[in-house]
């Protein structure tokens, strides 16, 4: 199973390394980024395998909501399932 | 890697323009609980439902969390209790209240099927749950009742048009205290599809499997975006082709959620009901996109064409995202819980005659209109079988939820609160309908019924 972690927001430095850091506690393995600038706002698009996670996805996904209420970003982990069926045919 | 514009489209449709899961709607047979003793039968009902959908408002909930689509509604259907209580010598309201403390128990917040079927006329059992229908309204919270009294098949049974103008009138003022909201748990139908997911129409038909789940998406929100992005020169052409692509992505959704629930649930996933259900939420309303499209105000002429094209086209892109369709499947048009449904008639744009036409070209029927007070029972039922015959003589599903708001006249407003919106009572025509109504009887089928 793999998720789609998007933070949305201001650049900040760091938020990499941040969002790093609560995959790897969580056991959360990080396959692809990408990053970029679109209409002014700091897009963070992160791959990783949540197969193995050490704790439930809710718990994951909770502190990763935490993060982003402390740097004022929006950060959610969403299910690569969701995208896949409404993008690809 | 999927597309970073396509993640941040999804992302923006569910942020900005409430693109959401309307309801997950799980169907449970009741027939195994027939029993003659009602006591006995409703132990059994209450077993049954607080099994089946024990989990139901959890998953829901988890996968609302894993994906990160919010599910507005976690619901429930069963089969139209006429059938269930026919064996029972006694009043059916304790169904009623059976249905309600089961789906108070799994945390629902309605469940549907407090029903009966006579198109073709009244079986043991119907007439008395029909004529128990205001009390058991009055009386439950979370329980919606319909009645199916036409068909393309069968005709319309008049009798039945009659008595429903008199058990709605009768739900209004049980509940007059309560915005008369008993009314608006009732929906009189032609057509009724035995899978529709949305309430308040929803029941779980004898065909269908013993617990199936049913998925109804929403997003006008997100169709009105689409085509506001459309340059100003489009062609009609255009917009259907982008309200088609549109209404294909909603439904993947809506394809997902419901096979991820019904594998988590252990049971068949039923259909997607392939719908625009509004809410009186900002940028969540049908009469908008219509707007968009290019009316000054929804009612006004060119209405019915610009929601026939809106209809076809969320379900041409619907049906190839859906390995199963069904339910009403369109675009809906309730008046109280549509911003700018509630605008346009607040204002004179939209009248009762309109909605009528817009019903012979889009999902369901004239759907949450509050109407004057003093509406004789006979009117109501004249307008149940103007609709009705709209249905039967197209082949396609028409209801009617209409709330006579006992005290109020026109110009003045009903207020629900919620999903359900408010209304303004809107006019309605005064001379009178009774003597076609008086006659009963059955409305002969149309041609349309002899295809085999």
């Amino acid at each position: 199973m793999r998720a789609v972690i998007t933070v949305i927001g201001k650049d900040t430095v760091g938020i990499l390394a941040k969002v790093s850091q609560i995959c790897f506690e969580f056991n959360a393995n990080i396959i692809d980024v990408t990053q970029t600038v679109m209409e002014d706002l700091f897009v963070m698009v992160m791959l990783a395998d949540i197969s193995k996670l050490s704790e439930s996805f809710t718990t994951f996904s909770d502190s990763l909501d935490q993060l982003g209420e402390a740097q004022n970003l929006k950060i959610r982990a969403m299910h690569e399932d969701l995208f896949n069926s409404m993008h690809k045919i | 890697m999927i597309n970073t514009s396509d993640i941040l489209e999804t992302i923006h449709m569910i942020d900005d323009e409430n693109l959401d899961i309307r309801t997950i709607t799980m169907g449970i047979s009741l027939l195994d609980c027939i029993d003659p003793d009602i006591t006995r039968a409703c132990e059994k009902v209450y077993e049954k439902i607080t099994r089946c959908a024990r989990d139901l408002v959890k998953t829901g909930e988890d996968i609302e969390r894993e994906y990160g689509i919010p599910i507005i509604n976690k619901r429930i259907s069963v089969t139209p209790i006429a059938i269930i209580s026919a064996a029972c010598d006694a009043s059916p309201v304790a169904f009623a209240q059976t249905l309600d403390r089961a789906a108070q128990a799994v945390g629902v917040n309605f469940i549907g099927g407090y029903s009966a079927l006579v198109q073709k006329g009244f079986s043991a059992g119907d007439e008395r749950l029909i004529r128990s229908i205001p009390e058991a309204m009055a009386i439950t919270e979370r329980v919606c009742s319909s009645v199916n009294l036409g068909s393309t098949k069968t005709g319309i049974n008049l009798d039945a048009c009659r008595l429903m103008g008199q058990i709605i009138r009768e739900a209004s003022e049980k509940t007059m205290d309560n915005s008369c909201f008993g009314a608006a748990k009732i929906v009189v139908f032609c057509n009724a599809p035995e899978d529709n997911p949305f309430m308040a129409g929803a029941f779980h038909g004898v065909g269908e499997p013993d617990c199936i789940l049913n998925v109804g998406v929403s997003g006008p929100g997100v169709v009105r975006s689409a085509v506001a992005k459309c340059p100003p020169d489009a062609s009609i052409s255009e917009i259907a082709d982008v309200i088609k692509k549109t209404a294909f992505k909603i439904t993947r959704m809506g394809q997902l959620v419901g096979t991820v629930a019904s594998e988590r649930l252990g049971i068949p996933f039923g259909i997607v009901d392939l719908s625009l259900a509004p809410t009186p939420a900002v940028g969540d309303s049908v009469a908008h996109i219509l707007e968009e499209i290019g009316l000054e105000k929804c009612g006004t002429h060119g209405t019915t064409a610009a929601l026939a094209l809106l209809n076809d086209a969320v379900k041409k892109g619907g049906v190839m995202a859906s390995s199963r369709v069904g339910g009403l499947s369109g675009a809906f048009i309730p008046v109280s819980e549509d911003a700018g449904m509630i605008d346009a008639a607040r204002c004179g744009s939209l009248n009762i005659e309109k909605l009528e036409a817009m019903t012979a070209v889009c999902s369901v029927g004239l759907d949450m209109i509050v109407i004057p007070g003093d509406t004789p029972a006979d009117t109501i039922a004249a307008i149940i079988a103007d609709e009705a015959a709209i249905g039967m003589v197209n082949s396609k599903t028409t209801a009617v939820r209409v709330i006579p708001a006992i005290g109020r006249k026109i110009g003045d407003e009903l207020e629900f609160g919620g999903l359900f919106g408010s209304g303004p009572v809107m006019g309605i025509n005064y001379r009178s309908s009774s003597r076609f109504i008086q006659r009963g009887g059955q409305i002969p089928a149309p041609l349309q019924s002899l295809k085999n």
